[in-house]
Parts: structure tokens; sequence; C-alpha cells
């Protein structure tokens, strides 16, 4: 079973894949995250990129005439949910597993 | 002679990359093995030469397996991907088939799963020789259901549109069964063939399928197409139904007013690559079409850099209307809903509007 066992032998590859978190955190009206129910393991890049996005849609969209309290992202393996909170916002992430709607 | 298929290896571990390689080698197709060690390798030999089949890993340093698969798919759409893995978790093989790959294989630990890996890339290879309908646009459905009865087909034909999907069940080239959404029997077969686009797969044969229906193949798509006929002086189910005065109007105002006759509509825009946009009924068109335009390409970048898939859908939920965008190629359709709809009633609305829009 040697030779076998170097099929799925790893080595210390410095590997970066990442899960999807489950979770939410909570942004206050500058961008800064005040709250935060996500994985340590996330990198915190990522949450900063999920929030400036969320507080920038949000913001475009008051200007464009339609302002909006509730986003909800649909990808095929996440799903975001983020409520306007005072300019702030509390948004959440939930992984979807294979089949759910 | 047909030419050898090219199969590229992506692993950051050069000795499994030579075991798999000498494992592959053996194929009865004997394919043709090249390897890479990094995803950017990986990306520039598929750049340099054609490629039947990628297999990756997941778990690599620097550039990892679904962030290769993400610039793949997108660069190679018709390369067919397989993930071979150690990484066992139900999240990242979600995730991969949401990009689109072709198989997910955990790394075979015993000679029984060696000899069932061998035999699942060896058939996806054989698919390639086959040919089949991947990539087919140009079959109607009539012709796909014709070509199973005629060839005398035992299969269960999945066809999804948009956001919905049926079943039709074959038996030695009858039709016996239908089934698409609440519907079943004759009226799920003439629902599934009211559409006009989509995707489609064959399945293996469902013996046990109670039959149905009795009707000829023949008859079903005389009846199918009649019903067609008729339905298109109707308002479609969903729609509400606007004065007679007031269609043509409609009509003559905008081609997307028939996206606007469901019921809470307010307003209704595409947005073409560019910038382009058609509205109607939209107050400030050019403010929101630059925002659908800018949010849908930033949450499309987030998903690519999340490695979560294809964006289906964006809603938001406002004090003084609800919009829902949804994609299709380079183009973002974006709906406005009167503020008293719930959300699944956006949702389900949307989800009709996007395959109309589809379609």
């Amino acid at each position: 079973m040697g030779f076998l066992n170097l099929l799925t032998k790893r080595g210390q590859t410095g590997a970066t894949l990442v899960r999807l978190p489950t979770g939410s955190f909570t942004l206050d009206p500058s961008g800064r995250i005040v709250a935060s129910t996500l994985p340590r393991s996330f990198p915190a890049g990522k949450v900063r990129q999920i929030g400036d996005l969320v507080l920038s849609t949000f913001r475009a969209a008051r200007e464009a005439g339609i302002p909006l309290t509730e986003l909800i992202a649909d990808y095929a393996a996440l799903k975001l949910t983020a409520r306007e909170l005072r300019g702030g916002a509390i948004i959440f992430l939930a992984p979807r597993s294979l089949g759910q709607k | 002679m047909s030419a050898r298929h090219k199969v590229l290896l992506l692993d950051d571990d050069q000795d499994l990359l030579e075991l798999y390689r000498e494992m592959l080698a053996r194929l009865p197709s004997q394919p043709e093995i090249h390897t890479a060690t990094s995803g950017a390798r990986a990306i520039s030999l598929l750049e340099s030469e054609p490629f039947s089949l990628l297999i990756s890993d997941l778990n690599m340093p620097k550039m990892d397996g679904l962030q290769v698969l993400t610039i793949v798919r997108r660069k190679f759409p018709q390369l067919r991907t397989a993930v071979m893995t150690s990484v066992v978790d139900a999240q990242f093989r979600t995730r991969a088939y949401a990009m689109g790959i072709d198989l997910f294989l955990e790394k075979p630990n015993t000679s029984q799963e060696i000899t069932f890996f061998l035999d699942c890339i060896e058939s996806l290879l054989g698919r390639e020789l086959d040919g089949g309908f991947r990539g087919v646009q140009s079959k109607s459905l009539v012709d796909i259901i014709q070509l199973e009865c005629l060839s005398q087909s035992s299969s269960v034909l999945k066809v999804t549109n948009g956001a919905l999907s049926g079943k039709i069940w074959f038996n030695n080239g009858d039709v016996i069964d239908a089934e698409s959404q609440d519907l079943g029997g004759e009226a799920a077969f003439r629902k599934i063939l009211s559409w006009k686009t989509g995707n489609f797969e064959i399945l293996p044969a469902d013996p046990e399928r109670p039959r149905t229906i009795f009707n000829s193949y023949q008859g079903l798509l005389l009846e199918s197409a009649q019903a067609l006929d008729e339905a298109q002086a109707q308002v479609p189910e969903g729609e509400s139904a606007p004065s007679p005065e007031a269609a043509p109007v409609l009509a003559a105002e905008s081609p997307l007013a028939a996206l606007a006759r469901f019921n809470g509509v307010e307003f209704v825009m595409t947005v073409r690559a560019g910038g382009k946009f058609d509205s109607w009924s939209a107050e400030n068109p050019e403010q929101i079409s630059l925002w659908v335009r800018q949010t849908m390409q930033r949450f499309r970048a987030l998903g690519d850099g999340l490695q979560a898939g294809q964006l289906s859908q964006l809603e938001g939920l406002g004090p003084q209307c609800h919009v829902a965008l949804v994609s299709k190629a380079d183009n973002d359709l974006c709906v406005g809903f009167h503020r008293s709809l719930s959300q699944d009633l956006v949702r389900e609305t949307m989800s009709k509007i996007a395959t109309k829009w589809a379609s």
C-alpha cells in the first residue's frame, strides 16, 4: 500500500484554499467592521471587499433614485444578504450545498 | 486515424504528477499527457495548444484550483475540466460544479478507486469522441424528441429553461411521461415544448417510471404545436391582461413592454455591453442604467474573487420600489417592482420575466 499512499500524501505546500464562510458582520457608515461572527480563517481583505461593495452599492442606488434597504446576491455556491443600518450595514453570508435552491 | 487526446494534469506535487501520468498513459485511448505544477503554467500551456481535458488539484499554493478553474472556464469554455482532490468537502464540490466542471473526483486510495478514476477519465474523453450535444444550440426541442423517438431510445430528457426545469421520459422510442414544476403527463410535455431556449441533457433510462402518456409522439408534437399557436393570441399565464386599446400602445413604445405586463412591474431596463440601454417606464434611466451596469460588474467580480460561482440574481428591496437584476451573455436586465410585493413574489415574478427575456 506504500505506493498507493503516495497518491494522497501531501507535503507542506502553503495551500491557499479558503472555505466560504457562514456568518455575519456589521459595518459602520465609514466601512469599519464593528462586529463579526465570521471564522478567522476567512481573510480580512475579503471581508472588507464585501463590505465596501455593499456600502457603495447602497450609496449608488440612493444616488440613482432607487434607495434600497436590503440586497440579496444569489451565487451558485453562496447567498449574500445585506441590510442597510443607518448608513452602515449588516451582511450575512451563507454557502449553498448542491441542489439547494 | 483520429488525433490522440491531450490531457493536462495540474498538481503542485511533482511525484503525484508522474504517477498520474503513468496511470493515464495506459488508458485505452492512449491520451497524450502534459503536466503543470502551477496554475499560471497550466494556463500558459492551455493558451499555447489545444487540450481535450484539464485535470486539476484544488489545494495548491499561490493560485488554488478554484482560481484556476474560474479563469479556465472563462477563457476556454469548451475545454472539459475535472477536479481531482484530497479535499473531501461538500462545499468545494458545490463550488467546483457551480463553475461548470465535468467531474469532481477524490484522489484514489485503493486499486478499485484507481480503476474507477481511470474509467471516469476514459469515459470523459470518450464523450469527446462520440460527439454529443455539448455546445449545440441550433436544435429545437422538437428535433431532439424526434431523434430520441426515431432511434427507439429509452432515456430521460432533462430540459432547463432559466429557473424552470422539466423531464420527459422515453421508453423504446415512446414518450411515456413528462414532468415540469407542478405539472405532469401531457400538460407538462406541452409546457416544456413551449420553451424556446434552454439546456438539455440525456439521462439514463428509468424503466420503473409509470406510463401516463399514451398518445404517439407525432400526436403529442402536433397537439403541442397547435396549443402553442393558440396561446400566441392569448396573454401568457402570470401576466396581467392589458386593455385592448393599451396593447398596441405598449407594443409601439418598447419591446420591453411585453416584459412589463407581469403584475407589480413598475419599470424594465436592459443594459448592453458598453452601457447602451433600453428602458420602459423608468425614471432617471441614465442613472439607473449606470448603477445596474456597475453593480452587476462588481458583484460578478466579487463572485469570481470568492470562487462562489455564477451570480444568478441580485435583488434589492427599498421603501420606494424593489429591483431585481439578472444577466445573460453580456446584457443585464433590471426590473423595478412595486414596493408592496413581497420578496418571494419579486423572486417568482423575476424568474418568469427572466425566462421570457432569455427566450
